[in-house]
Order: C-alpha cells, then structure tokens, then sequence
C-alpha cells in the first residue's frame, strides 16, 4: 500500500541529492542570466560571468595590493574578524557572569534583571552614532556595538537556563555541604557552559550583522567595509565572492563552536542512545 | 543517635492550610516511613524536615537544637530524581562533598589529595554495589543505580538524618527488592534516622520501624484550604504484632490507594 507522504523519507544518496539540488539550480539560473545579460552587453557589471569573477578572486585574494603591500582580502578579514573575536569575546564574559549571577543569586537578580530586560530592548543599530560620539570612529565602537547587540540576549538566555536548573540539584548540593560560591562553581558554571556555547552560536548571526553595519558605515578596512567601498563601482565581482567568503567564515566558526561542545563537555553525550 | 521532635507544625501556602498540627517524637535511630494520599502534605513536611520550606509555625528541632533556616549536611537527601550532578562521573558525584569541605575556595582537589578523595569514594561506590561504575556519567547508568549513587553521595557526608522523597518511585519491582537489602543495610550500619515519604505502602512497612501516615480529616470542597493534613496514624512497626500490621495494612490500604508517582 501506498504510504502517506508523511512517512515516505528519502534514502543516504536522495537526501544528499535534495540536498545539493537547489544550490545547483541557484548557480544554473546565475549563470544563465549572466550569459544573456553578457550576450546582450558584455561591459554588463550586474552579473559577472564566472571568468570575470575568478579574476577578481585572484586580484583580491591572492595579489599583493600596490599601494599598501597587502592582500586585500586577508587583511580585510583579519580586521573583521579581530572585531568579531573581540565583541564575542566580552559579550561571552558579560553574559555568563551575569546570566548566572541573575539565575541563582535572588538580590542580584531583583537589582539587575530589569536593567537587562530594557537594555535587549534597545535596537543596538540605533545606539550606533551614539557610540560613534562617544568612542569614537576606531575599532571600540565596532567592538562596543558587537556587545550591546548580543550580551543581552546571552544574559537572558543563560539567566532562564541557570533558572531552568533543577532545584533539587541545587538543595543537594546544599546538603553536601557547598558554599554559594562552590555552588557556581562546581554545580551551575560546568553545566551552563556547554549553554552559553550553544547561545553563542546562535548569536553568531546577529553579530555578523552589527560588524558589517558599523564597518558599512565607518572603517578603514574589514570585509563589511570592502563590500560597501566597491558597491560604488558596481564591482559584483568583488562582492559576490566576499559575501561567499563571509557564508563560508560563519559556518566554520559555528562548527569550531560545535566541536568545542562535545570535545569539552562529554557529559553531554554520555548516555544517548543508551 | 539522632532525635527528631516536631512540634506543632503547621504550613501555609497563601492563606490555604497545607499542613496542621503535626507533632511527632522520633527516637533515634528509626526508619519512619511516610504515607498518604497524593497532595496530603507529606513531601511538604519532607521538604520541611530539610529547611527547603520553613513551617509557616511551630518548630522542629534535631538532637534539641532547632533547624537552621536551609539545607545543611547534618541531613542528607535523596530525591526521586535529579538528586545526582549529570556533568560528574559516579566518583566525582560521591566526591563532591568531600572536595567542597576541603578546599572552601575552589571546591575541588588536585593530585595526591584528589586520588585519595577518589580512592575513599570508590570504596563507598563498592559498598552500594557501583564498584565497575565509578568513571560513567549519570546518564550512563541505569535508574536503580542513579539511586544508589545517590545513596552513596548522601552518605558520604554521615549525615544524622537522611532524607528519601519517594527514592524508589520510579525503579522497577524487581531492582526495588535489591535496592531495599541495600537500604537496610546503610540503616543498621550508621545508627542515622531515616524519613523515607513513599507511595508504596508494602515497602513502607518492609523498611520502616516506625509508619505515619498524613490525611485529611475534612474532605468537603469549601473545607480545603481551610483545614490541612495531619497525622491520622501512627504505628511503631518494629514493635507491632504481626495482627497489628495486618490490620494497619488494611486499613491504610483504603485510604492510601496505590497510587502512582
């Protein structure tokens, strides 16, 4: 009997297949329009043929730049990704030792929590030019924005996971005799971490976002800044490969995450599929 | 050896009477065996006995010395679940209270002192029958041995009272029997005094030298709230006769219908 198609699932080779399809259609349909734009006007800028763009691949990743020495592209990314590392790291901090303090400590938490909840209401894009006066065109600001935008959310996230904790491990933990502080210590920060690992993966995305906003709007460089410098030219064959370049940097930074997870905390997998 | 008196306890949750009167004198080294029907107040008066709720009135005190006001070691507790750390290893769980007492700033050992911690926690491992399971996680190990690691953990610190919500509740028959022998055991080999709250009136007569059993004595909707549980029955089973258990047995048997967890 036919089966409903709820339950028909495609085998190993037909999910990959699926998988793969619409990329292959996207690059199919890109290419397509490319030749007939091309074939209509060659000097066409909107889209590149794949000659044109390898070119500026090898100009922009491969070629040391005239004036500066560097290669644009390596430079570009180690700028961004310094501002990246650095906003992700401080909001990491921030959202754990506050995340926490507000899930277990209940004077922290009546004095900080309503603080945390308005401040992840501010859209962080609005705060910008107020950083901008304040810190200044330079990287801070970059930095700053990349916190605001996210270590509130991390604070909540942690703060209703540390909440979530069972009570009973915290009264056993009690009755063995741990102080408030080897309670964090020993009990809350272990299991929270592979927590904030987690969130900040999920937080990846909206910093992405708030780095390439402030490099868009000021910088001397960073991988945001070069896109919107040669969208002046119409060089879609610069930014197309860089928005690839930025897709390929955030899915290996959530896979490290990823890897992170089960490599530190075996906990976490002991015991599934048990 | 460990006397519990209670005195006049009563527990409110918004104005609605929970618990009333309770009053109760237990000679040291007993097993009381709690009982009741669902919501009749006993894992209040439980979590009570532990400091995690604080009677509304009255007093209870341990050895002649009033409760502090939250958990301290002096009472162990084993819970249904979630009574063991799932990010430690069955050694590292037992370890724990040991590790905390030690090391005030950090709560954990380091080379010499961590081996002999883990050496003495092995040893406590093999007493509950968890020799081969000191390095697996929790979620490696079968219900009835989660318990009995937590057994081990809670003794560890030789507690005066320990405390069993329902411990048993969710372990089939037949690890129930095994992990009964255990349980008598630890009682005749520590001297503590044990409350054990549980739904299975067979085994609250197996284990317990003494039976109490919370109940309603009004049951009219408009009289909840107004008039709580209280101790309706109390029976020093190390002392009965066989025809006293029975009888109490049949008894509790109407009111304390098995009910599941």
């Amino acid at each position: 009997m036919a089966r409903r198609l709820i339950n028909r699932h495609p085998g190993r080779m037909g999910i990959a297949y699926l998988g793969l399809l619409p990329f292959v259609i996207l690059i199919f349909l890109y290419a397509t329009g490319s030749a007939l734009r091309l074939a209509d006007n060659p000097g066409d800028k909107l889209l590149p043929g794949f000659p044109a763009i390898a070119e500026a691949i090898v100009r922009v990743a491969f070629t040391p730049d005239r004036r500066t020495g560097e290669i644009v592209l390596w430079a570009d990314t180690a700028a961004s990704l310094a501002r990246l590392g650095m906003g992700l790291a401080v909001a990491t901090a921030l959202g754990l030792v506050v995340g926490i303090a507000n899930g277990i400590i209940p004077y922290v938490r009546a004095g900080l929590s309503p603080l945390v909840a308005v401040v992840s209401m501010v859209p962080p894009m609005a705060v910008l030019p107020i950083l901008f006066i304040v810190f200044g065109l330079g990287e801070l600001s970059k930095v700053v924005l990349i916190v605001i935008g996210i270590a509130p959310f991390l604070m909540r996230d942690l703060q209703a996971r540390a909440e979530e904790m069972p009570r009973e491990q915290l009264i056993k933990a009690q009755t063995l005799g741990a102080s408030s502080w080897q309670i964090v210590l020993r009990v809350v920060l272990p299991q929270m971490l592979p927590r904030l690992i987690d969130s900040v993966r999920l937080s990846l995305g909206p910093a992405w976002l708030f780095l390439i906003s402030a490099e868009a709007i000021a910088a001397e460089g960073g991988l945001g800044y070069r896109i919107f410098l040669v969208r002046r030219y119409l060089a879609m064959d610069v930014i197309l490969p860089y928005v690839v370049w930025i897709t390929l940097l955030a899915i290996a930074s959530d896979l490290l995450l990823r890897a992170v997870n089960r490599r530190l905390f075996p906990w976490l997998e002991a015991g599934r599929g048990m | 050896m460990t006397q519990v008196t209670v005195r006049d306890v009563w527990k409110e949750y918004d104005g609605n009477v929970v618990i009333e009167r309770v009053n109760l004198d237990v000679a040291a080294h007993s097993f009381v065996s709690i009982v009741g029907p669902s919501g009749c107040g006993k894992s209040t008066f439980l979590r009570m006995l532990l400091s995690q709720e604080i009677p509304t009135r009255g007093e209870i005190r341990v050895d002649g010395a009033p409760l502090p006001p939250e958990p301290t070691e002096e009472r162990g507790v084993v819970f249904q679940r979630y009574s063991v750390f799932p990010h430690l290893t069955a050694a590292e769980n037992v370890a724990f209270g040991l590790e905390v007492a030690a090391s005030p700033l950090l709560g954990r050992l380091f080379g010499n002192r961590r081996r002999a911690v883990l050496e003495q926690c092995r040893a406590a491992l093999d007493a509950v029958g968890l020799g081969a399971a000191c390095d697996k996680y929790p979620a490696q190990l079968s219900g009835g041995m989660q318990q009995r690691l937590a057994i081990a953990q809670a003794l560890i610190k030789k507690p005066k009272v320990l405390l069993l919500d329902e411990p048993f509740g969710a372990l089939d028959p037949g690890i129930r029997v095994d992990i009964h022998k255990l349980m008598l055991k630890l009682f005749d080999e520590t001297g503590m005094t044990v409350f054990m709250v549980t739904h299975d009136l067979r085994e609250a007569f197996h284990l317990g030298t003494r039976l109490i059993a919370f109940d309603r004595y009004k049951t009219r909707p408009e009289e909840i709230g107004v008039y709580g549980a209280t101790i309706t029955f109390d029976l020093p089973l190390d002392r009965a006769s066989a025809r006293e258990k029975g009888e109490a047995l049949d008894e509790l048997q109407d009111k304390v219908a098995v009910q599941p967890a």
